[in-house]
């Protein structure tokens, strides 16, 4: 068959301080009008040692090299599980650096900022109305910072009750971004078993007066719907708990049904993954948290209000937990998601997470019976198969290896953990039938190829410009800079 | 739609395929209780141009270093962004690729952060950084707690010349941790107060942290806080709100600091009302493995290509859980990739002909208002592009008044210092012309008589 993946001409860059000629220059400042000063010579440094000097031109085509090793969701199909790498759409881009927008300080004094607060606003409110939720604060910067501002606010609120609660119930399904926090939020951790959704008896047994939160990830990250959702609330909330949700996947569910809804009382966006903004190859995201009415004092301030035809930064409560950023958090990232949400609309919002889950659902209905699906209910956004059924002595990592040779980046692998050799694909709804039938005859092709030529596997990638890496030495010996004649 | 390509046919097709009869049976796992019985009440989608005229509309309500003179710092810097980052920033296969899990087909990003984490090490004078953090003020926050961690001490000093904002989000992410963080008083020069230092320092204590330049713009003695701090066995944390000071000044490494954190925002991106920007954090070799966030490394490919991975990953989250370092997963990458890009062009020389410029600029600006009637200098210690001024009208009046003027003269320092209640504090960078100096001087000035 013919595949996406090709192989053609890939220009070698060096590294940028390789290229470094001393004398050469890539800027142009304005002449100094003022008097030239000095300071202590004790103060300053002697020059940058191994800072490079490039031109302009060194610079540009450097970078420009760089950029064409990346795969890009603008390259193609990136089912990256749990990520939610659906099209950014580019008025985004254009929207973001609306010079107003891009270059307003953020200690311009209220009256002077009523353009990015109104946005602010308005941006707050379509994402309490998405979620169900009383109050959204859009400080943090990713879903981990969100996810350390909503366990925050739990602990706010036991310890102004006089609670003295110590310890956090996480599904085994969980991110490892939960643990993580809850251990930063001076919790300790009691993980729970799941058998593909979470039991009402397993928190049962588990929850008691000790417990302060249940975290979990609705849907889950096996894709499934926790279809217990509103009775576990109802007897971590009878128990005195409070129940956090990490909302790395709603793009499952917008217009469906919200968290808030439910029982959750705090959850975090991904305004990187289910509002479209650009994934930024690592960041910058935002996470934004919505919490219920009793728990507005505890956000972090200060947040966005309005008074009349005036939009204000609100004085923070006595009972906030504090600042989570320097200023008002990636405002840049608000700017995109918002014009998301206006291009959108309700049923736009809706029907995309109607597409994301048609589209999962379809690939798990060409790919079922080549690949092991361990959990059988019906999916949402996204789908777990697992590497039990190949043959030739292939992995997960194999498989995903070889479908970089045929044009597609790999799915999410290796997790959740509670699937031994997870492969989690996430299509998301701006993907076409076309696409996903491609895709899917690669995935068969490769399951093929792994019965009667699993070399090809384990060889690939072939087609990238570089080849498998040797991640054992990387961390063994890390070498994490360039260094002068090194 | 336009970002939803299919049409009724493939819709009716794929659930064929699935084997259901309608989208509704594709949500069974919704119980009905939980399912939104109405729709979403949000404004009537926008088409492109609607949505453009809007946000526009909204950003005209701005003001901003286009239609102000601004002297506005504090932690976010108005500086010459080269066109060529935002150029090359959009690059899809940058913006549109996510965290380099997979090597073979993210090289770009990975030796992008490799050099960004180069570049680092080579401005703060530290062995090891990583590959980006949130901002500077959870960098700084991430520092105090890593070096908790180095030295199992509950015992924090905060120098009260460092960020009021970062102090904020440090106790932000101490708050339950059960922590002591103390504050340092200020001298009169407005550097860290020594003596006060000295008499809080002790041996539980984990981390002094200071900013260079401070708050008010004033450059700390590193060297003196590093011997002071290392003689009671903390760890000196520096943090670099404007690391345009470090083209000129000595790097926080040579002189002796454990842990440098920072803000690169000054390198190229956007003052976007507070974000994104990017953080910095750089250790010493020794503590490279204690460190948070991600970390790329050399390596080669089977076929002894250089390459380059996502290195050290057992101290964070996704493998060691609660006993990771940090939570942070996701960072900053574009706004690493638009810092490199900065640093790459502005290189050697440039660098350091802009902090000259940033110098010379503010101490010109600092000399001229320091002869106005009825306003003075606050701090005698050297300064880099910042320093606060005291005014004898209130401060609000003043700042409010100028504003009139189109002038945005500076941050008022009453509300993080109470003693500072009758201070602002100015910033002057490369952009800012010498007319708009004067000007700033001139309406002062007028208001002063």
């Amino acid at each position: 068959m013919t595949t996406l993946g090709t192989s053609g001409l890939v220009l070698n860059e060096k590294l940028l301080f390789e290229h470094s000629e001393p004398g050469r220059k890539g800027y142009s400042l304005s002449k100094l009008d003022v008097p030239a000063t000095a300071l202590p010579a004790e103060l300053c440094r002697e020059e940058i040692s191994g800072f490079p000097e490039l031109s302009e031109v060194d610079v540009v085509r450097h970078f420009t090299r760089l950029s064409t090793w990346n795969y890009g969701v603008d390259s193609g199909f990136y089912p990256l599980g749990s990520c939610t790498m659906k099209y950014n759409p580019k008025v985004n881009e254009v929207a973001a650096r609306i010079p107003g927008l891009a270059s307003i300080h953020p200690a311009t004094p209220a009256h002077l900022a009523q353009g990015t607060l109104e946005l602010m606003y308005r941006l707050q409110g379509a994402l309490a109305e998405v979620s169900g939720f009383a109050r959204v604060t859009l400080q943090p910067a990713a879903g981990a910072q969100g996810e350390l501002t909503g366990m925050l606010v739990i602990r706010a609120w036991h310890e102004a009750r006089g609670s003295k609660r110590s310890k956090v119930l996480i599904p085994d399904t969980a991110h490892g971004t939960n643990p993580a926090t809850a251990a930063l939020t001076g919790y300790d951790v009691v993980p729970l078993a799941s058998d593909g959704v979470l039991t009402l008896e397993e928190v049962e047994a588990h929850m008691n007066d000790d417990v302060a939160a249940l975290m979990v990830t609705n849907p889950n990250t096996l894709g499934l719907f926790e279809t217990n959702i509103e009775a576990i609330c109802k007897l971590v909330h009878d128990r005195g708990g409070l129940v956090y949700c990490d909302g790395a996947n709603l793009n499952a569910l917008m217009g469906i049904a919200r968290p808030g809804d439910m029982g959750i009382d705090v959850m975090h966006f991904n305004l990187h993954k289910t509002f479209s903004t650009p994934h930024g190859g690592g960041g910058p995201g935002a996470g934004p948290v919505g919490v219920t009415e009793k728990l507005i004092p505890y956000l972090p301030g200060p947040g966005v209000e309005r008074v009349g035809n005036d939009y204000r930064l609100e004085a923070e409560s006595a009972d906030s937990v504090g600042r989570m950023m320097a200023f008002h958090g990636n405002v840049g990232v608000m700017v995109r998601a918002y014009a998301y949400i206006r291009s959108m609309g309700a049923a736009g919002l809706r029907r995309a997470s109607e597409m994301a889950v048609l589209n999962a659902n379809y690939v798990r209905a060409r790919l079922e019976g080549v690949y092991d699906l361990p959990y059988k209910s019906r999916s949402l956004h996204e789908v777990v198969f697992s590497d039990k059924d190949l043959e030739g002595g292939c992995h997960t990592l194999d498989v995903a290896k070889r479908l970089i040779d045929y044009g597609y980046h790999p799915p999410t692998i290796y997790f959740p953990l509670v699937v031994k050799g997870a492969i989690m694909i996430e299509p998301t709804e701006t993907e076409s039938q076309e696409v996903l039938d491609e895709f899917c005859d690669a995935m068969i092709a490769i399951a093929g190829e792994a019965r009667d030529n699993p070399e090809l596997l384990h060889q690939a990638p072939v087609r990238s410009r570089i080849r498998r890496l040797d991640e054992t030495t990387a961390a063994r010996k890390p070498k994490l800079k360039w260094e002068e004649g090194a | 739609m336009r970002f939803i390509p299919h049409t009724v046919g493939d819709v009716t097709e794929m659930l064929e395929r699935i084997g259901v009869n309608t989208l509704e049976d594709l949500f069974v796992g919704v119980p009905e209780p939980v399912r939104l019985k109405r729709p979403l009440d949000l404004s009537a989608p926008a088409s492109e141009t609607e949505l453009l005229r809007e946000l526009k509309a909204l950003a005209v309500k701005n003001a901003t270093p286009e239609t102000h003179k601004s002297f506005l710092g504090g932690g976010a810097y108005c500086h010459f962004i080269p066109a060529v980052i935002d150029l090359l920033i959009s690059r899809s296969e940058f913006y549109t690729a996510y965290t380099p899990y997979q090597p073979e087909i993210s090289q770009g990003t990975l030796q992008a952060v490799f050099e960004f984490q180069s570049l680092i090490c080579q401005l703060t004078g530290m062995d090891a950084a990583n590959a980006s953090m949130y901002d500077g003020a959870s960098a700084c926050a991430e520092a105090v707690l890593m070096a908790v961690r180095l030295t199992r001490r509950k015992r924090v000093l905060l120098s009260r010349a460092l960020n009021p904002r970062y102090r904020a989000v440090v106790a932000t992410y101490c708050r339950y941790l059960s922590l002591d963080l103390v504050d340092v008083a200020v001298a009169a020069d407005g550097w860290t107060d020594l003596a006060d230092l000295n008499a809080k320092l002790d041996e539980t204590t984990a981390a002094v942290v200071v900013g260079y330049p401070n708050y008010f713009g004033v450059i700390e003695d590193v060297a003196n806080l590093a011997e002071i701090s290392h003689g009671a066995g903390a760890r000196l944390v520096t943090a670099v709100a404007e690391p345009v000071a470090l083209g000129l000044l000595k790097s926080p490494g040579e002189l002796g600091a454990d842990i440098v954190v920072g803000d690169g925002q000054s390198f190229g991106l956007p003052l976007a009302f507070g974000g994104p920007y990017v953080g910095f954090f750089a250790v010493r070799q020794k503590d490279v493995r204690a460190m948070p966030g991600r970390l790329v490394g050399e390596t080669t490919d089977l076929e002894g290509q250089r390459g380059f991975v996502l290195t050290l990953a057992t101290r964070e989250q996704h493998i060691r859980r609660e006993k990771a370092t940090s939570n942070i997963c996701s960072n900053q990458g574009l706004c690493a990739l638009m810092a490199t890009i900065f640093m790459s062009l502005l290189g050697k020389q440039g660098l350091r002909e802009m902090a000259e410029q940033n110098l010379a600029k503010a101490a010109y600006a600092r000399q001229q208002l320091s002869g106005i009637k009825g306003f003075s200098l606050v701090f005698n210690g050297p300064v880099f592009n910042e320093f606060v001024v005291r005014s004898k009208a209130p401060v609000a009046e003043v700042l409010r008044r100028l504003e009139g003027v189109g002038i945005l003269a500076g941050i008022p320092l009453g509300e993080d210092y109470p003693e500072l209640a009758d201070c602002f504090l100015v910033c002057v960078t490369e952009q800012n012309q010498r007319e708009e100096i004067d000007a700033l001087v001139a309406a002062l000035q007028g208001g002063a008589a």
